[in-house]
């Protein structure tokens, strides 16, 4: 009668690898919850940051390395950590949820976090797919290097935005960096340091419209004149102006979103289908703050939540299984 | 896997017979870590059809530049020298695959 699947079901899956992610893994491995991490990008969207200095506990690290040092803990609290990125959700007929992934593989449990975080915003201008790579860049620390005694623009006016400008201009000659408002939105010590820096230009109240060049970037228009004029020359353009929650598979399983796109929780991290929790920048608790403390404390209620469901849904029968 | 610079660069690519890939990276790029590993599982999958082999921009500058490459991970494919391909980002192992499948 039952198809012989003796496969082993987690009592948790934690679909993202960022810091929501990595810390709803380490409590649901103190709460003795068998978990399995399944991540796209190593440390998400902290994980690209040159440096982060309001962590606290580290007065400076890089997000690589403060995101690798969380996963050393998840892994040493017995959890698994895979690179291979969640494509597909069902639900069995026995009520659980099958996870599949980009290689193929399946993966069963009886809980799950999504914790997908965003995927990086575009301008939706000409000439930004066109020199992907070839001077268009969403990545400062992966390609700051490249522009070494160039000339670049970084467009946005978040933290990710101006602390990127701060790393660019390491190395570029000159950062024009392009806000659409009049005063950029990052903590003010980022912003301190940018307007401090002679290698920094800010421009406000401007958006850039069109980005051209030949083989490689060569300027952008803007759609008001800075030093009379509207074209810009430069090597470069570096887009940070944030991002749109990953809800893919949010909705493949009905779990429902707000009028924004992000994932409707409760104060528990619940969504609206039983069994699933969602932590981080792709829920509708965060839209004006993104910080690691605050994706981190969704992940802990999340897997908190995940453990009293459990607990309910099979108590006394199988616990410590 | 293959380690290529700014010598053996075009002996190994240009004047290759098969296919060649190249993973472009940096020690330093999050992106590249993720995306190494893979693009090695694959150099084994498809061995005897595509030759592949990565090239530390920091270390060999001048073929980055020689081939526009201002982002990293970039991944080009050669045929006969030349460039027919293109990934730029980590776009996941099935990504790659497709990206070799459309190439070879």
């Amino acid at each position: 009668m039952k198809k012989s699947t003796s496969k082993f079901v987690y009592d948790l899956i934690i679909i993202g690898s960022g810091p929501a992610g990595l810390t709803a893994s380490i409590y649901a491995s103190r709460y003795k919850m068998r978990n399995l991490v399944l991540g796209k990008q190593a440390g998400g969207t902290i994980g690209l940051a040159h440096k982060v200095e309001n962590y606290p506990g580290f007065v400076s690290i890089s997000g690589l390395e403060l995101m690798q040092k969380m996963e050393v803990q998840v892994e040493r609290l017995g959890a698994e950590v895979f690179y291979d990125p969640a494509e597909d959700i069902k639900k069995t007929a026995e009520g659980f949820f099958q996870v599949t992934t980009d290689l193929g593989k399946s993966y069963l449990g009886k809980t799950l976090i999504l914790a997908t975080g965003t995927t990086r915003r575009k301008l939706g201008i000409p000439g930004e797919e066109e020199f992907l790579g070839r001077g268009v860049s969403y990545c400062t620390t992966c390609d700051a290097p490249f522009f070494k005694g160039k000339t670049v623009a970084l467009v946005g006016g978040s933290d990710g935005a101006v602390s990127g400008a701060v790393h660019t201009a390491e190395f570029a000659r000159k950062v024009y960096l392009i806000y659409r408002k009049d005063k950029l939105r990052a903590e003010p010590i980022w912003v301190e340091q940018a307007i401090a820096n002679p290698r920094i230009k800010t421009i406000y109240n401007t958006n850039v419209l069109k980005i051209e060049g030949d083989k490689v970037v060569r300027k952008v228009m803007l759609d008001r004149p800075h030093e009379d004029s509207r074209e810009l020359t430069l090597d470069g353009v570096f887009i940070e102006i944030g991002g749109i929650p990953g809800t893919s598979l949010a909705k493949i399983i009905k779990v429902a979103l707000n009028e924004a796109g992000f994932v409707k929780v409760d104060q528990q991290m619940r969504t609206n289908v039983a069994g699933i929790f969602a932590a981080g920048d792709l829920t509708d608790f965060r839209p004006t703050f993104q910080q690691v403390v605050t994706v981190q404390a969704m992940g802990a209620v999340a897997a908190a939540s995940a453990y009293q469901y459990l607990r309910k849904e099979q108590a006394p029968l199988q616990r410590g299984a | 896997m293959l380690i290529l610079n700014d010598e053996n660069f075009n002996k190994e690519v240009e004047e290759a017979d098969l296919p060649v890939l190249v993973d472009f990276f940096a020690v330093w790029c999050g992106p590249c870590q993720m995306a190494g590993p893979v693009i090695e599982e694959l150099a084994k999958e498809y061995e005897g059809k595509l030759k592949v082999g990565k090239l530390d921009i920091d270390q060999n500058p001048e073929i980055a530049k020689k081939h526009q490459v201002m982002s990293i991970p970039t991944v080009l494919i050669f045929k006969q020298g030349e460039e027919i391909k293109r990934s730029v980002g980590f776009p996941g192992k099935e990504g790659y695959r497709k990206l070799i499948e459309e190439a070879i």
